[in-house]
């Protein structure tokens, strides 16, 4: 799982070599040990642009002060050292010491509604493009399209997609990311944990991403900064390893008491990551009949009921359907698809799932832009974009989400045994350059299962470096 | 100490792998890794995962020095509270049955309230220790202070002669004669006969083969490495084809052979025993009650005075005494099968008013048990005898049978190495 070019790129000694065979330079991404803390952006510098015409602007200085960052309304003049830095064709690099550095930029869009409106993107990121630090952040907030009654201004908001991702696509070399956060109006007090995540460093392999922010969930009754999920009961299924036994870890990190769940022939990966986060072993195969029921009893009486599911099993039985066997074929489905769908169902009829329950589905990135030879599995994924679509109204009512994150490229004993070629094509073929962490992919789940993320609900939300397949 | 209340202690479930014959199925398993197997299984099933017990009790025979502390490293995997605490004992073949009877006692006194017995055992994995010379070489080497002390330790260590490892034995340490030699030699003075003893080891095979068939252990045995049975259980075995097997341990004249003795074996068991309070409250069913226990030793040093395995004869009158119960109350009786031979000379004594008068001070002999409630799901010479699991496998199974009967009573008598002997009642 070592990606070999990371390490020569990121190596003084072998750095030159990298460049001047015009290799691709991934950068080290910075990363997050241990749970949330009150203030994630201590010392960082973020820039705060906007129009007037704005709604999220005073709502976002506060919220990004309280986080500890420091809101900038303009950029300071260049300075020697910094330019001196451009000169050489980079960022602002570590090595001077005390250059300015721009660690993130947010831009109220809310106030775009016109093609003249589009300036605006100009005027604040023109300047700044190349005084962005390595692992910058930008987070555009536009308008909720669907929500605006003139087709002029809903068509600037969604326009503002196609901006973010091209401008996530010319800083992700440097390890910075974009994404753009959807506000519908009258929901900017539920920026707070969106902002958070996706200007802090845990958001690091999500880029080029999507997200609508909106009124439809009841807020929570307190919205934890700290330890966000102590005192909830969380499963995970298919904990045994990879990105079931990460979430596991961090959710633990995070408070949670983790109840994993895997396939008893993998007990021992089962009871490892069980072990190690102080959680409670669940053995059975998911897509047996009998579960959804066992496992419904099993949270009620153990813990009186469960406040997050993160439906993370999932298997890949790749054919062409010239060549898929039957068998395949329905195993995938009952296993990605039909298993989801039952335990959801008896855990909402049998009221185990508490208020201001929250729920993640693995959708992948085959199932946003399908796949060669995975009709089988794109098609579960598909469908678990439509499934938290559809659902998310239906828990809004008790302060519940569901949402779906799906990974790109994930270095995992999956990835890791795949051919050389296509295995360097798909850690390359990404704004970031790189493969990302299980970790990664873990950080998107529980930041989706904390409370303050009562936001967001029927997203779907890619955890992929900014692939370049199905983009 | 709680004088006053003593409290019924029930045995709520067991589980067990299926036992494998040396260097068969678990040939690349370790103590812990069948154990932990068995102890996931049991917490499973009923759904004891995160929680706390009051202990887990357990041991092996053949254990490496690294697994000092087995079974509360078992614990930590098992999917119980890692707030659980853990102790191992050995007392040979004895040490399952030990264990019960530990985990029964402190629940009886208030104690504990709930707790899990189990023992495991491999001869795949056994502890071969280095040569003793060598040993001492190297200890000395840890402990010299000056150079020519270094030195001479040393030039010992590297001696090649010293590299002959010492392999562990089923040997009698005192007696230097093996257990076989010794059960043979019982057998003698009891004059139990070939014929006797293959009919036994017959029966204990078909017993066994047909309470597979019939599903008796779908909920006491969990598969474990493409094994759904005990594969050393030959249901299809005849008379006639172990007649034709030489004696193992007395070429000429002997009457034990390998086929009505227990073989080499590796697996784990494991029961849990809690009061009927806390068993309700988790809708846990009682399968049986664990009443009486009592062990014995005896003196075999010769075999005049007494056979190596004969000091379950000695435990038993002991206990019926106590419980006032004569031999013939029981509906069940589970005699450890180490060899047939053992089982035959055990209930041979309690038939001798000699024996009975003589050796035991009884005013006549106990008498003879109905055979018919002999080992009714067969023993060991069928399933196999992974030495410490033995215990848990036959609480398990008699508590079963007393469940599925509704009520009645049984008696388990094991045999040890070191001449002695443990024994137990259970009741339902």
């Amino acid at each position: 799982m070592s990606d070999s070019l990371l390490k020569w790129a990121n190596d003084p000694r072998t750095a030159g070599v990298v460049k001047s065979l015009g290799l691709p330079a991934p950068v080290r991404l910075a990363r997050s040990k241990g749970g949330y803390v009150a203030q994630p952006l201590t010392g960082q510098n973020f820039l705060l642009g906007g129009s007037a015409a704005g709604h999220a602007s005073d709502v976002v200085r506060s919220l990004l002060q309280a986080a500890g960052a420091n809101v900038l309304d303009s950029l300071p003049p260049v300075s020697a050292a910094e330019s001196e830095d451009k000169g050489k064709g980079g960022a602002a690099s570590p090595s001077t010491g005390d250059a300015f550095k721009l660690h993130g930029v947010v831009l109220d869009a809310t106030g775009v509604r016109t093609p003249d409106d589009y300036r605006l993107l100009y005027d604040v990121f023109h300047p700044l493009m190349r005084r962005l630090a390595k692992n910058a952040r930008v987070v555009v907030i536009g308008g909720l399209p669907e929500s605006l009654a003139d087709p002029v201004a809903a068509a600037a908001a969604r326009g503002l997609e196609g901006f973010t991702r091209s401008l996530a696509k010319e800083i992700g070399k440097r390890g910075a990311n974009a994404n753009l956060l959807y506000l519908e109006r009258g929901a900017e007090d539920r920026l707070d944990a969106p902002l958070r995540f996706f200007c802090g460093a845990r958001c690091t392999f999500v880029d080029g991403q999507a997200a609508r922010v909106t009124r439809l969930a009841a807020a929570p009754a307190e919205v934890p900064l700290e330890q966000v999920l102590k005192g909830k009961v969380a499963l995970v299924t298919g904990a045994a390893r990879g990105i079931g036994a990460a979430t596991a870890e961090r959710l633990a990190e995070d408070g949670a008491h983790v109840v994993c769940l895997d396939i008893p022939a993998d007990r021992d990966g089962l009871y490892d990551t069980a072990t190690r986060v102080g959680g409670t072993p669940f053995a059975a195969d998911i897509s047996d009949p009998a579960t959804p029921g066992r496992l419904v009893d099993f949270l009620r009486q153990k813990f009186g009921g469960v406040d997050v599911v993160v439906h993370n099993a999932g298997i890949t039985r790749d054919k062409t359907l010239a060549n898929m066997k039957e068998h395949l074929w329905d195993l995938v489905i009952a296993i990605n698809f039909r298993a989801i769908t039952a335990v959801d169902q008896a855990l909402l009829a049998g009221g185990v799932l508490r208020s201001g329950g929250r729920i993640v589905c693995l959708s992948s990135m085959g199932g946003v832009a399908g796949n060669f030879g995975q009709t089988n599995y794109a098609a579960t994924k598909a469908a678990l974009i439509g499934y938290v679509a559809a659902q998310a109204p239906l828990l809004a009512a008790q302060g519940g989400t569901i949402n779906a994150v799906a990974p790109g490229f994930i270095e995992t004993r999956m990835t890791a045994a795949m051919p050389l070629v296509p295995r360097e094509l798909g850690r390359r073929m990404s704004s970031l350059s790189q493969g990302g962490q299980p970790r990664d992919v873990a950080e998107l789940i529980t930041f989706l299962a904390s409370p303050g993320a009562y936001g967001l609900t029927g997203n779907t939300i890619r955890v992929c470096g900014q692939s370049l397949l199905g983009a | 100490m709680n004088y006053t209340n003593v409290r019924r202690v029930a045995i709520v479930s067991a589980n067990r792998i299926p036992f494998a014959r040396s260097n068969s199925a678990y040939a690349k398993q370790s103590n812990k890794a069948m154990l932990i197997a068995t102890l996931r299984g049991l917490v499973e099933k009923n759904n004891l995962q995160g929680d706390l017990l009051g202990e887990v009790v357990g041991g092996a025979v053949m254990k490496h020095a690294r697994d000092w502390n087995m079974v509360r490293e078992c614990v930590l995997s098992s999917g119980l509270s890692p707030y659980t605490p853990a102790y191992d004992v050995q007392q040979a073949c004895g040490t399952g049955l030990e264990a019960a009877i530990l985990v029964a006692n402190k629940i009886a006194l208030g104690q504990i309230d709930a707790g899990i017995a189990c023992g495991v055992d491999t001869t795949s994995d056994a502890p071969i220790a280095v040569n003793p010379r060598l040993q001492r070489a190297l200890m000395d080497l840890n402990g010299a202070k000056t150079r020519g002390a270094k030195l001479s330790a040393g030039l010992r260590a590297l001696n090649p002669g010293n590299l002959k490892p010492e392999l562990p034995a089923n040997k009698e340490p005192r007696t230097r004669l093996s257990m076989g030699q010794h059960a043979e030699r019982t057998a003698q003075h009891w004059g139990i006969t070939r014929q006797a003893q293959d009919a036994l080891a017959l029966a204990s095979h078909q017993n066994l083969a047909k309470a597979y068939d019939a599903g008796f252990f779908a909920d006491l045995v969990m598969p474990f490495k493409g094994l759904q049975r005990d594969n050393n259980l030959r249901p299809d075995s005849t008379l006639e084809k172990l007649g034709k097997l030489s004696p193992a341990f007395d070429r000429k004249g002997g009457t034990i052979t390998a086929a009505n003795a227990s073989p080499l074996t590796d697996g784990a068991s494991a029961v849990l025993l809690a009061t009927e309070e806390w068993a309700r409250a988790r809708n846990l069913p009682v399968m049986a009650y664990f009443s009486y226990a009592e062990t014995a030793a005896v003196d075999f040093l010769e075999e005049s005075r007494e056979g190596l395995l004969m000091a379950p004869a000695y435990a038993i009158p002991r206990m019926l005494q106590k419980a006032n119960l004569k031999l013939q109350d029981f509906d069940f009786y589970e005699i450890h099968e180490a060899f047939a031979a053992v089982v035959l000379c055990t209930m041979a004594a309690w038939e001798s008013e000699r024996f009975c008068v003589d050796k035991l001070g009884l005013p006549g002999a106990l008498g003879s048990i109905d055979r018919t409630r002999l080992n009714v799901v067969g023993s060991s010479i069928a399933a196999g005898h992974p030495f410490a699991a033995t215990g848990g496998r036959v609480v398990g199974t008699l508590a079963k049978l007393l469940e599925q009967k509704g009520s009645g009573r049984g008696l388990i008598s094991i045999c040890a190495a070191g001449g002695q002997g443990v024994t137990a009642i259970l009741e339902r």
